[in-house]
């Protein structure tokens, strides 16, 4: 059966986690972790809350050249913050569309990233922006890109004993666009069928975050300059860059399917970004 | 059964103010908060749909925010103040229930005491909300009876009611 503690500081959270010998799981706003515990109720789960935890970074903090984003930062801070809307507007528009408002009330950004599900709404956006992701152990941190830290589904570099205490976003310079796309099945409340972010830099280089293409989120290369103005030469750089796509069928759309679809959400978010200072449809 | 710190323990004594009132339990530690208000505290206001935040059915205010009971451990609300259906409705039918009733919204009823929950807390944080923002707003509270359309005008004709009031 499960347990559950809720520990006062950072350090003692590492405790519980090597108490734990592998069966800790953190817990914050619960919206995943809570599916998984009622799927296995006889599981030795320790459940290690660490909303009292006195020594965390704070949930949102914004620096000269980097947004920080701490384990409490939840969805719905993130999707109503202005300064995110204006210089990370993909990222507020994925945190805007995760499950419902009672979801984005508990769901944490982190939480997002440790929960490694192809479909994860925010990765593709942090992927955009060249995130950086920080993990805490009992050997000291360490803080490396976002793209590798995922493993594959569910599985993440973060060890038994370590907790992610923060994910680091470089705010793009002046003259980066961005903006996210996403397809559901039904408007709210539904995993994406595909997701894409778009980033633009000054030069017009294309970077692409894709969600449910792959069994991580993936983020292409930068393509060569396009030119923006000519639906060709965005139709022609999108096709490249989402060669790195490889979806599988699977209960909400098949192979066929998302690969058409990658390629048509990707140029939207592309003339999305460009067009205006981003946004996002279902 | 510490409170809390270091060891995990397979039950924890909560304390949290439920409806006006302090109330006590000592719950499972993977006990969710809809299953210790059915099951331990006799509150059956709160209905069990899902159980894993698609339907919207067990949505309560938890410090003053919507949230989906069924994924809340009964653990974390140590401390907190909640607010069910009961206690929403506990001087009689509100204005937006009578609303509901009104506008025939109510069909088998398994989904309304959430879907009045989260229409409440949409009334007081925005008041003047636009159909489509209802529509957004709801879109997390599932009727499989499908009585959307008056759901959304039971809503308008509350927020209608409460700015004549004030």
């Amino acid at each position: 059966m499960a347990t559950y503690c809720r520990p006062r500081t950072v350090s003692e959270v590492l405790a519980a986690l090597a108490n734990a010998e592998g069966r800790g799981r953190i817990l914050v706003g619960g919206t995943d972790l809570l599916v998984h515990l009622r799927k296995d109720p006889f599981a030795p789960t320790v459940v290690v809350d660490i909303k009292s935890v006195n020594d965390l970074p704070p949930a949102v903090e914004i620096d000269d050249d980097v947004v920080r984003f701490g384990p409490t930062a939840r969805m719905a801070e993130i999707s109503g913050d202005p300064f995110i809307a204006g210089h990370l507007p993909a990222l507020g528009a994925s945190a805007r569309v995760v499950g419902s408002i009672a979801i984005r009330n508990r769901a944490t950004l982190v939480g997002n990233i440790c929960n490694a599900s192809p479909a994860a709404d925010t990765v593709p956006a942090l992927f955009v922006y060249g995130s950086t992701v920080t993990l805490t152990g009992p050997g000291g941190e360490r803080t490396l890109p976002l793209v590798e830290f995922f493993v594959g589904p569910g599985q993440t570099r973060c060890g038994p004993d370590e907790i992610v205490i923060r994910i680091d976003v470089p705010i793009p310079d002046r003259g980066h666009r961005s903006a996210f796309q996403r397809l559901t099945r039904r408007r709210g409340v539904d995993l994406a069928t595909v997701s894409v972010a778009a980033g633009v830099d000054a030069d017009a280089r294309i970077v692409l975050g894709l969600g449910c293409v792959g069994p991580t989120p993936l983020v292409t290369d930068a393509s060569p300059p396009v030119d923006l103005t000519d639906p060709a030469a965005i139709e022609g750089a999108v096709e490249e860059l989402v060669s790195i796509a490889t979806p599988i069928s699977d209960v909400r759309a098949a192979r066929d399917y998302r690969e058409a679809m990658v390629r048509v959400l990707a140029v939207r978010a592309v003339q999305s970004a460009t067009a205006a200072s981003g946004g996002v449809s279902s | 059964m510490t409170e809390s710190s270091l060891h995990p323990t397979s039950e924890v004594a909560v304390a949290l103010e439920l409806n006006g009132n302090l109330v006590h339990a000592t719950v499972p530690a993977h006990r969710t908060l809809l299953d210790m208000l059915r099951d331990d505290l006799g509150l059956l206001g709160t209905k069990r749909c899902c159980a894993e935040g698609e339907c919207g059915a067990c949505s309560v205010l938890l410090d003053g925010e919507l949230v989906n009971s069924c994924l809340v451990l009964g653990a974390e609300a140590n401390g907190g103040v909640l607010l069910t259906i009961e206690g929403l409705s506990m001087d009689g039918v509100t204005d937006l229930q009578a609303e509901f009733l009104a506008a025939g919204a109510v069909q088998c009823g398994v989904c309304i005491p959430g879907q009045v929950m989260a229409a409440e807390q949409l009334l007081r944080t925005n008041p003047d909300a636009s159909r489509d923002e209802i529509r957004d707003a709801m879109s997390g509270n599932l009727c499989r009876c499908a009585s959307y359309q008056r759901i959304v005008q039971a809503i308008q004709a509350a927020a209608v009611g409460r700015r004549s009031d004030a």
